[in-house]
């Protein structure tokens, strides 16, 4: 009884460190290919840990990459769970992130910023959910694999946000220079997500870090909450989401059947729950969250719309990468969000310091995918022997 | 000009680069085809294209040899073929998603490698067009076949790689319908348990096809960089990986209808490509878009779901009943 408790509780350690395990593989993988193209690996990864995590600048671009990537995966976190493969985040971004930026133009004139903010933020959300649910219905209603779907979708966004971006939305001062660069006009200020620096200065925070005396990583932790940097509030809403999420996913009747459709839907089917409705509902919520995320990033970060690869940034498969690596839990995203957000935002100031190429950091995800899915053989493996091992009449053959 | 004729060379001209931008699609969707015959969904073509892009114009733009570069492109592409095998066949690893991840680590790597190892885009001198002249059959003759009006001017001035990718459809038709390996194929692919009493090695047929398919993708590839376009960009294939995937479905898993469908695609590539040359009024971002959308519509026809391999995307394994 003893043993067999110890071994259950590593078993379970082992679960969790799994995904990390897969991370350190990737690094390894990573550092053999930097040795062949004759770069030194360790540079090259002290460059960017020091660049995402050791001064308020990068610790800002790291928090400012992990909201959208918070976001994003928790709508995967949720897609996934139903055992719906959404790939289509990239699109659902897009349009959330298209249809914050006409309204922000259209409205932000005419009404309160906070009041246009708000409108924004469920603007995209909706759009978002109502992109990922054609696929969603075409998948419960007529048997089309939402993983192509969702991807021809991705397409289809990308299209219309060039076509409107060039035509309707283009940025008039674009067309008085003749440079007809595919963009829109800047926002109206009003509309800004509040800047961490500016929710500072309104709660009356005390003077620079200087005045308080503050010296090594506290005087950089306090220097992000408190002076100007891109840090925008686009986190606490992903933050408060993340929790949302998880009451909605553990402790309400809509979330639990969402997760009883991913682990069984002939059981679920039996036990009444109507399973069509169920993936469509959690594909357009999981669309929802890659809506909301393209309105953060334009409204936090962007403040206008252009070329739309640009602006999804390849959040949405990075946003698989969290979602998987935070073991589809909403709360398991958020520290997840933070590791590759950094990952992104060190990529970038390791090609700075030590040439080179961010890329790398896009082939090293893509090692975490493989790897994290591929190690669940292992979990599957023990759960299977703990089923076998409990003594269950034979029932067949 | 005449008006008249212009619209003719217009054509012509649509139907000729059609026939030439269907290639990539062919080579990577008649691959994929095969891989999902025996149940197997490799969402990885993108990334195998681009390593494949990659390989096969750097090893010709630093040995000058196009067909060192095609066997590097199909080793390459085989080799991550090899790897998705052993995720998904040996690891069981889910096979979306390991094919996304797949998919990440080519197009980074191949960008990676691209950075580092050239820098700058360059071009190399691809597979040249043949033009099927009677000299070279000792005839003492100017004339060659790709002067034939219409006909030769579409059909008859191609390289080898384009004739190689329309090849393959009644290969594929021959070895999938006619021959034992074909009839383990999709065996394997429609029900794996019967197949393995009977003796086929399921997790063997897997490993072959999806490392056929790597090859295949990574020739794809190949044909990009050392064939239509003769250079090599971060993430030239721009999709047409994820495409190759859907046109397996498209055309219901048989290769007359992915021929069927990568040519859909590849007229509407030509038709919006000439409609740039000619600087016609009508937004390209638009013409762009209908073979999505099309995609889209004929997947949900819903006899499609009878076609479809009942073993698609589930790993065997022995015993499970």
């Amino acid at each position: 009884m003893q043993t067999r408790l110890k071994r259950f509780r590593f078993e379970r350690m082992l679960d969790l460190l799994l995904p990390l395990i897969a991370v350190v593989g990737a690094l390894i993988i990573g550092a053999v290919i930097l040795v062949l193209l004759d770069k030194n690996p360790l540079d090259a990864y002290q460059a960017m840990i020091t660049g995402a995590f050791a001064n308020k600048n990068g610790l800002a671009d790291t928090l400012v990459k992990a909201t959208p990537l918070l976001l994003v995966g928790l709508g995967i976190v949720i897609a996934f769970r139903a055992s719906v493969i959404n790939i289509g985040a990239e699109g659902q971004l897009i349009v959330g992130a298209m249809l914050t930026t006409y309204l922000a133009l259209e409205l932000g004139e005419a009404l309160p910023g906070f009041v246009v903010i708000i409108i924004c933020l469920l603007a995209g959300s909706f759009i978002g959910g109502v992109w990922a649910a054609i696929p969603g219905y075409l998948k419960a209603r007529l048997g089309v694999n939402e993983i192509l779907s969702t991807i021809m979708m991705n397409q289809i966004a990308i299209q219309i946000s060039f076509f409107l971006l060039r035509g309707p939305m283009i940025d008039p001062a674009e067309i008085e220079a003749g440079t007809n660069i595919p963009h829109s006009a800047r926002l109206p200020k009003a509309t800004d997500l509040p800047r961490f620096t500016d929710v500072a200065r309104w709660l009356g925070f005390p003077g620079s870090a200087k005045d308080l005396g503050l010296t090594g990583f506290s005087k950089e932790l306090y220097g992000l909450l408190v002076e100007p940097t891109r840090l925008h509030t686009g986190l606490l809403i992903a933050i408060i989401m993340a929790i949302l999420v998880y009451v909605f996913l553990w402790r309400t009747t809509i979330g639990y059947r969402i997760r009883a459709v991913g682990l069984n839907p002939s059981a679920s089917r039996y036990a009444g729950i109507d399973v069509p409705g169920y993936t469509v509902l959690s594909m357009a919520l999981s669309g929802a969250f890659a809506g909301l995320a393209g309105a953060v990033e334009i409204l936090g970060l962007h403040h206008r719309m252009f070329e739309p690869l640009a602006v999804s940034a390849g959040y949405g498969f990075s946003g698989i990468v969290v979602a998987l690596f935070g073991k589809l839990h909403p709360l398991g995203a958020i520290p997840s969000s933070l590791l590759f957000g950094g990952l992104l935002v060190g990529g970038d100031k390791m090609q700075r310091a030590v040439q080179v190429p961010q890329v790398l950091v896009t082939a090293l995800l893509g090692l975490v995918v493989l790897f994290v899915v591929s190690s669940e053989i292992w979990s599957r493996r023990r759960a299977s022997r703990r089923v076998s091992t409990q003594s269950i009449p034979e029932t067949t053959s | 000009m005449s008006g008249e004729l212009s619209v003719l060379a217009i054509i012509v001209g649509i139907a000729h680069s059609g026939l030439r931008l269907a290639t990539p699609y062919l080579y990577a969707a008649i691959g994929e085809m095969f891989a999902q015959r025996s149940g197997v969904l490799n969402l990885g073509v993108e990334g195998i294209m681009l390593m494949g892009a990659y390989s096969g114009f750097f090893v010709t733009f630093k040995t000058g040899n196009l067909l060192l570069g095609l066997l590097a492109a199909a080793t390459v592409g085989a080799l991550m073929g090899l790897a998705m095998a052993f995720v998904s066949v040996t690891l069981q690893a889910q096979q979306g998603i390991s094919g996304i991840g797949l998919f990440m680590f080519g197009l980074g790597a191949s960008s990676l490698l691209f950075k580092t190892t050239l820098g700058t885009v360059e071009g190399v001198e691809g597979f040249p067009e043949l033009r099927f002249c009677l000299s070279s059959l000792g005839l003492n003759s100017n004339y060659c076949l790709s002067q034939i009006p219409i006909l030769g001017e579409i059909f008859l001035r191609h390289n080898i790689l384009v004739y190689g990718a329309f090849a393959l459809v009644p290969i594929a038709w021959w070895v999938l319908n006619k021959t034992t390996w074909g009839l383990s194929i999709r065996a394997v692919g429609q029900n794996p348990q019967a197949a393995d009493s009977l003796g086929v090695s399921v997790a063997r047929v897997r490993y072959v096809t999806v490392t056929l398919g790597g090859m295949l993708a990574g020739i794809a590839g190949a044909s990009l960089s050392i064939s239509l376009l003769n250079i090599f960009q971060e993430n030239m294939t721009n999709g047409q990986g994820f495409i190759a995937v859907a046109l397996v479905y498209f055309g219901s898993w048989a290769p007359l209808g992915v021929l069927a469908g990568a040519m859909l695609f590849s007229l509407v590539n030509a038709l919006q490509l000439w409609v740039q040359v000619l600087g016609l009024n009508i937004p390209s971002d638009v013409a762009v878009m209908l073979p999505y959308l099309l995609t889209i519509i004929t997947l949900a026809f819903p006899f499609r779901r009878a076609l479809q391999p009942a073993a698609l995307t589930k790993p065997f394994e022995r015993g499970e009943s």
